[in-house]
């Protein structure tokens, strides 16, 4: 299974999850069908001219029909983005085999999990709705809730318990680290340049090869991205017979660092003029690009005074653990962890008190609270975590911002339930995930054999299809899926290899058949084990039959390993090479056969003799000789044929 | 020749000659052709080679070698030339590989026919060439052989022979040899791909513009016969130099233009929903070979629209550009390839798709065409089409992906725009649709100057200094301007952690001051408060800003404002000056001591009263009081400490300071004499003083300061110094002695090692 990672779209169709009491949210008007019936009225609720389900959030799973995940050996994480959906899967399905993923995937993973599992615990909902899921009353609920797919299977969050049973299955791996999977494939993970321990995977046997490519980023020299990552190693994509390309930028018209400029003026413009900037994020990822670029900006905008604050349960692990994975670091920021200067300039944010963070808004925080301000918090989903609180304190007045940064979440849908807002509403998405000019490139560096991708790949956005530079343009055109289609890739595994014991080798007797060719027969045994293949050393008796096992002396006859050894003939030798007709019948001649007739045939020539009514059909692979039961004068021919054959 | 060059030059020509030395650069030869003419123009020939026998020696081993140097050759040539051109024809030398010698023999080649056809075949030789001499037969035959050859370098340097010949010789002998050559260079075109077309095209053009073009409809035939054999990218220069004649018929113009107009053409028609307005005049309807250029490949397409662009511009600048120009339709195009680049365009052609995948994101093209549109702005269109300007180029200030060149070019071409913007017919101030666009730009400007990309905010800047310098007077700019948030922004980049923009910064407050318009909102209440926090804030700048760029500003500024009588300035002008000058003097950059000079200069003219050099909305200048006495004049000199400066800058080591500063005491001086001021202050202690103190600053000893001037002892020391002297001394170059042809021999022969002197100067 490649990835595993969890559609939180479906959160936006719930209310937000308030931390303080929130009188709006509480006394929201109940949802009635038109008709005036109200049996929904306690799980739907109307806001802000839109209808949202009043329970605790839940999250649309992976495809859990298609297959049965407890037949799944390997789950193959490429970034910590990737593997939300990992304690559903391997906790719930009855999963027993083995996830890999780097060690800062899951670290930063684990804190992704962590804070989405507080978020949602500590402030408790009693109720669940269910209801509205049934698939007649569904088809009656206003869009976008009549729209949304498999609501069925939409499940609540998992527990911390559960995360770390999840976990707890995960093999560390180290990139270009070769891992075997029951001798049947070899698993690599790649630097993907696109996060802190972000992977591609190489899937390979002996013939042939298969690269899974997503979440990547070609933007190492990008001085506003500032070189974070290990770049992403291209070269060994090369030879691919197929190559699964996905995670692609989801705003492939915002380049990041327009975006990022656009970030740092709205928020310059906003603080200037008094108000507060709200930036909803993931504790991790986006938000260090940011601080970055402000670190180098905030002096020469002036913003030197302006606090900055950090809030999440996790924001103090998030800090730390950007700082020690030096390995996982670009070479220049890897030289930085030796130094007294931090890696990440956010350390010299928090040493010079610009950037403070706190786990939550309750506690010291509402201490150090100074306005102007800017805050990253969470959730990008304006469901839950400390944003909401933020976004009911400061969207009513036209000073403050609030700017969308993370691509994941249609910034209008999350606002639904805020509306009207007075706020200022800034998108700037910042996605450093390959766009379609660089995929272009990638393949024509890389050229796989083939490439399957995403079917939203392959065509232009829906909103501008005229913007034909905007899809997958490749030689053969790419193989496109959709949602639950089953795809055969398109190579066929046809050899294997096998390997020979050396005392087996040393038995071989070569012979050159053509310049640079070879050939010698070898009689074996071959055995077979976790797909591994070796011809060993055949037991005693060489050429003959094999010794039988003395039987045993009384007691049941057992069967025994050896006993399935198939009994090995005397070989008779092979033969090799072609016969010249004319010489052949010049020998012939030699031998007293005469009234000789050649005739040539599609395949090759057929020998008459007739007066002793015998014929010699010679063809390229095979020579018949045909005559009536006189077995002598077939052996005489025999003898005759073979001497223009070469014999192994 | 001196002396001392003639013991060198033997040595120099047995370098030359002997094929194991290693011969200088070619910059070297270039330089001893040079002074060999200077030293021919200045006397006879003749004798120089008989002083120097060397200098024949040296033509003879050189033409008498097998396997000459390409370079060593290349310079004999031109040195045999030099001598005696009318001598001898030299071998051909055309094939060389090295583009020096190639240039020269083709040059030869040509300076030989003309010299060949002087004389007796002066007139009108017939066309077959049979009284030619026949010198000038063998040349014109080894052309026509290469013209006939298949080989293309061949044919490149027979036309460019020919290009030479037709730009030189204006004589009647080059009409026969158009006649003669003509039904050669037409075959050309019937081949494919037709060879050296771009040698061709200088051919053409070449020949139109001497006076064969003039006489010969035939000509005309063969221009118009390329223009339709060349493709589309080929064409273009050819379209533009036809477009640029003087006297050519309309029918090939039109059909040039139309070339040109092309890729426009096609450009309309892939991004027009239905059909629309008239476009382009007929002959210039997007042809489908312009179409399978754009589609063949990126760079085609990228290379034709560019080149079209480019061309159009530097045609619609010159006064011989087509009429009627069409204005509209390029307008249009121009928007449409703007819109093509930036994605927004929704095309339905495929065409018009293709267009949009190969140009979306295309930064050169982008450059292209927002230059051009620049150039537009000369001329009028439709209210609606300037609406759609002023809409793509608000479009790409806007957009975040504008690169920084991108936006500076459309910071450019918005300016142009709003400049020509026609003016309200009511009042002097500006019209709804330019009010209406301010409003929209202003938030933009202000964004921009908080870019964290430095180029951004650096030409969102320019574009305010700019924009202010014009319109700073107009009401309803001002009044924008103030509510908007940009003038305090403008100060706050004064801080700017990049010395470009900080020197920006400087200029726009500067620019914005001398206009009032650098005050906060409660600035124009209280004018003084903030004037006075601009002037110490810049002063700030110039006395310790690290970079040079922020300071050299500072100093335009200050000098403007003197100029401009700026209030502040005018309030309390020796003490601006003073303290200007104080911080000049100290000054690392020699360019902020240049320019602190040129603030000396007009601050003494206008206490000397010169008229001219006074901006008309001068506030508040010594103008209605009368012209100060010499006396006074000094005085105040004395008081602005302005002597000490100009003094120290005239020991200054970096000339073009000394050289300032000199011009300038010459022009006090020259003001001082004639009106008799005071004389007798000959022995004064001093003037004693000082001339100590400046001797010792001409020795490098600058530490000491003059202490207080009396202004007799300045015009005393004025008087005892030969400034003249200086003047012509400092007039010179600082490297004429390294300049000379003695050095440059020296240079030379060095290099080779024939200077044993110089041999220890390896260790």
């Amino acid at each position: 299974m490649l990835d595993c990672g969890l559609d939180m779209t479906s959160t936006l169709n719930f209310l937000p999850l308030p931390l303080v009491q929130n009188p709006r949210l509480s006394n929201l008007p109940g949802w009635s069908l038109k008709d005036g019936n109200a049996f929904l009225d306690k799980e739907l609720k109307e806001c802000s001219g839109h209808v949202f389900v009043d329970s605790v959030p839940e999250f649309c799973l992976p495809e859990t029909e298609l297959i049965d995940l407890s037949t799944v050996d390997v789950i193959l994480i490429s970034n910590y983005h990737c593997m939300m959906a990992l304690p559903y899967i391997t906790e719930h399905t009855g999963f027993t085999g083995t996830v890999y993923a780097t060690e800062p995937t899951v670290q930063i993973g684990r804190l992704l999990m962590e804070e989405l599992v507080n978020f949602i615990e500590r402030v408790p909902k009693a109720q669940s709705a269910s209801l509205w899921k049934n698939k007649d009353t569904q088809r009656l609920l206003p869009s976008p809730l009549k729209d949304a797919v498999e609501v069925s299977t939409w499940r609540r969050c998992y527990t911390m318990q559960e995360v770390n049973s999840a976990l707890s299955k995960i093999q560390l791996v180290g990139y270009s680290q070769k891992i075997e999977l029951f001798g049947a494939v070899q698993v690599t993970p790649l630097s993907s340049g696109y996060a802190l321990g972000s992977s591609n995977w190489i899937i390979q046997s002996h013939y042939e090869k298969v690269s899974y490519v997503s979440g990547s980023s070609l933007l190492t020299t990008h001085p506003q991205f500032s070189v974070v990552f290990q770049p992403m190693d291209q070269a060994s994509l090369k030879n691919s017979d197929v190559l699964i390309l996905t995670g692609l930028t989801q705003i492939p018209t915002a380049n990041p660092d327009g975006m990022v400029g656009e970030f740092c003026s709205n928020l310059a413009l906003t603080v200037r003029n008094g108000g507060n900037v709200l930036v909803p994020c993931y504790p991790s990822g986006v938000i260090y690009d940011l601080l970055e670029c402000l670190y180098q900006y905030i002096d020469s905008a002036g913003l030197s005074s302006i606090p900055f604050y950090f809030i999440s349960p996790v924001a103090n692990s998030s800090l730390e653990f950007s700082q020690i994975f030096a390995e996982w670091l670009c070479h220049n920021k890897q030289t930085k962890v030796y130094l007294p200067e931090p890696p990440f300039p956010h350390a010299e944010l928090i040493q010079t008190n610009k950037l403070k963070h706190y786990p939550s808004i309750h506690g010291d925080f509402s201490n150090d609270f100074r306005q102007p301000c800017v805050v990253f918090t969470g959730h990008p989903s304006l469901r839950f975590g400390d944003v909401v609180h933020f976004m009911e304190l400061w969207g009513k007045s036209s000073l403050n911002t609030v700017i969308f940064t993370e691509p994941d979440f249609s910034y209008l849908e999350a606002l639904a339930p805020y509306q009207p807002l007075a706020m200022k509403c800034i998108y700037c998405p910042i996605d450093t995930r390959l766009n379609f000019i660089q995929v272009s490139k990638l393949l024509k560096e890389v050229q796989p054999l083939h490439v399957v991708c995403p079917e939203q790949y392959t065509q232009p956005p829906p909103a501008q299809s005229h913007r034909v530079d905007l899809m997958i343009d490749c030689q053969p055109p790419a193989m496109s899926y959709r949602r639950a289609e089953v795809l055969a890739l398109p190579f066929r595994r046809r050899y294997e290899k096998i390997e020979i014991m050396p005392e087996l080798a040393d038995s071989l007797v070569p012979m050159e058949i053509k310049p640079g060719i070879s050939l010698a027969t070898v009689s074996a045994v071959l055995h077979t084990k976790d797909n591994k293949h070796v011809l060993q050393v055949p037991p005693r008796g060489g050429w003959g039959p094999p010794p039988r096992p003395a039987q045993p002396t009384g007691g049941k006859k057992r069967k025994r390993p050896s006993d399935d050894i198939p009994d090995c003939k005397v070989l008779k030798p092979l033969l090799s090479g072609s016969i010249p007709v004319e010489q052949f019948v010049q020998t012939l001649e030699k031998h007293g056969f005469s009234d000789i007739k050649v005739e040539d045939t599609a395949k090759g020539h057929i020998v008459l003799l007739q007066e002793a009514e015998t014929l010699i059909q010679i063809e390229e692979d095979s020579t018949h000789i045909i005559c009536d039961n006189d077995e002598v004068l077939r052996v005489r021919l025999r003898d005759l044929v073979l001497k223009f054959l070469q014999k192994f | 020749m001196d002396p001392e060059c003639s013991r060198l030059l033997p040595a120099l020509c047995a370098v030359l000659v002997d094929p194991r030395q290693p011969v200088a650069d070619d910059t070297c030869l270039e330089k001893l052709l040079d002074w060999f003419k200077t030293v021919t123009e200045a006397g006879p020939s003749l004798l120089l080679l008989q002083e120097n026998p060397c200098l024949v020696e040296l033509l003879f081993r050189v033409l008498k070698a097998h396997d000459p140097r390409p370079r060593v050759l290349s310079f004999s040539l031109r040195l045999a030339g030099l001598f005696a051109a009318q001598e001898d024809c030299f071998q051909y030398l055309q094939g060389d590989s090295s583009l020096f010698v190639a240039s020269a023999a083709g040059q030869l080649l040509v300076h030989i026919l003309a010299l060949a056809m002087r004389g007796p075949a002066e007139g009108h030789p017939s066309p077959q060439g049979c009284d030619w001499p026949a010198c000038a037969q063998k040349i014109v035959c080894h052309v026509e052989d290469s013209l006939r050859s298949t080989a293309t370098p061949q044919v490149t340097q027979a036309l460019n022979v020919l290009t030479t010949t037709f730009g030189h010789c204006h004589s009647p002998w080059t009409q026969g040899l158009w006649v003669r050559l003509s039904p050669l260079v037409a075959c050309l075109l019937e081949k494919d791909p037709i060879p050296a077309s771009h040698s061709l095209v200088d051919l053409l053009l070449s020949v139109a513009r001497s006076p064969v073009g003039s006489s010969d409809c035939g000509l005309w035939e063969t221009l118009a016969q390329t223009l339709s054999h060349l493709s589309p990218t080929q064409a273009g220069p050819l379209a533009l130099g036809i477009l640029k004649l003087q006297d050519c018929p309309q029918a090939l113009k039109t059909q040039a233009f139309g070339v040109l107009l092309q890729p426009l053409a096609c450009v309309l028609k892939a991004a027009a929903q239905a059909p629309g307005p008239p476009g382009f005049p007929e002959g210039a309807t997007g042809d489908s070979i312009t179409v399978d250029t754009f589609l063949s490949s990126k760079s085609a397409c990228v290379g034709l629209l560019c080149q079209a662009l480019a061309h159009l511009e530097l045609l619609q600048l010159l006064p011989q550009r087509p009429s009627p120009w069409p204005q509209a339709p390029l307008l249009r195009a121009a928007v449409a390839i703007l819109r093509f680049c930036h994605g927004s365009a929704a095309p339905t052609s495929d065409v018009g798709g293709h267009l949009c995948a190969v140009l979306a994101g295309c930064v050169r093209v982008q450059r292209a065409a927002l230059d051009f549109l620049g150039t537009l702005s000369q001329g009028t269109g439709p209210q609606e089409l300037v609406t759609q300007v002023f809409a793509v180029l608000l479009e790409y200030l806007t957009s975040p992906d504008s690169s920084p060149m991108v936006l500076k070019k459309a910071f450019q071409a918005t300016l142009r725009w709003l400049l020509g913007s026609p003016k309200a017919p009511s009042c002097c101030d500006l019209d709804p649709h330019t009010q209406l666009f301010l409003g929209e730009l202003l938030p933009v400007l202000r964004k921009r100057l908080c870019s964290p990309c430095w180029e951004a905010r650096d030409s969102g800047l320019e574009f305010l200094t700019q924009v202010t310098r014009h319109w700073g007077g107009q009401a309803a700019f001002r009044h924008a301007l103030l509510a908007s948030e940009v003038p305090e922004l403008t100060g706050q980049l004064l801080r700017d952690p990049e010395s470009y923009v900080r020197a920006s910064a400087v200029t726009a407050t500067g620019q914005l001051s001398s206009w009032g318009l650098y005050a906060t909102p409660t600035g124009p209440e209280h004018p003084e408060v903030q004037q006075e926090s601009l002037f110490t804030e810049l002063l700030h700048i110039l006395s310790t800003d690290s970079e040079g760029f922020p300071r050299r500003a500072v100093m335009h500024v200050f000098t403007q404002w003197l100029k401009d009588g700026h209030a502040d300035v005018a309030e309390d002008l020796e003490q601006f000056v003073a303290r200007v000058l104080q911080a000049a003097s100290q000054d690392l950059d020699w360019e902020v001591r240049a320019q602190g000079l040129e603030l000396a200069l007009v601050f003494l003219e206008q206490l000397l009263g010169q008229p001219g050099s006074r901006c008309p909305y001068a506030v508040a200048l010594p103008e209605a009081a009368p012209p100060a006495t010499l006396a006074q004049v000094l005085q105040a000199l004395c008081r602005v400490q302005l002597f000490e400066f100009a003094l120290r800058a005239l020991f200054d080591c970096d000339r073009p300071v000394a050289q300032k500063s000199c011009d300038l005491l010459l022009f006090l001086k020259a003001k001082a004499t004639p009106c008799g001021g005071p004389q007798e202050a000959g022995a004064s202690p001093d003037v004693v003083s000082v001339e100590a103190a400046l001797q010792r600053w001409q020795a490098g000893e600058q530490g000491q300061p003059l202490g207080e001037l009396e202004p007799e002892a300045v015009m005393a020391v004025l008087r005892s110094m030969d400034l003249e002297g200086l003047r012509g001394m400092l007039a010179k170059s600082s490297d004429h002695m390294e300049k000379s042809p003695q050095s440059l021999l020296q240079d030379m022969l060095a290099t080779v090692g024939v200077l044993g002197e110089n041999e220890a100067d390896c260790y």
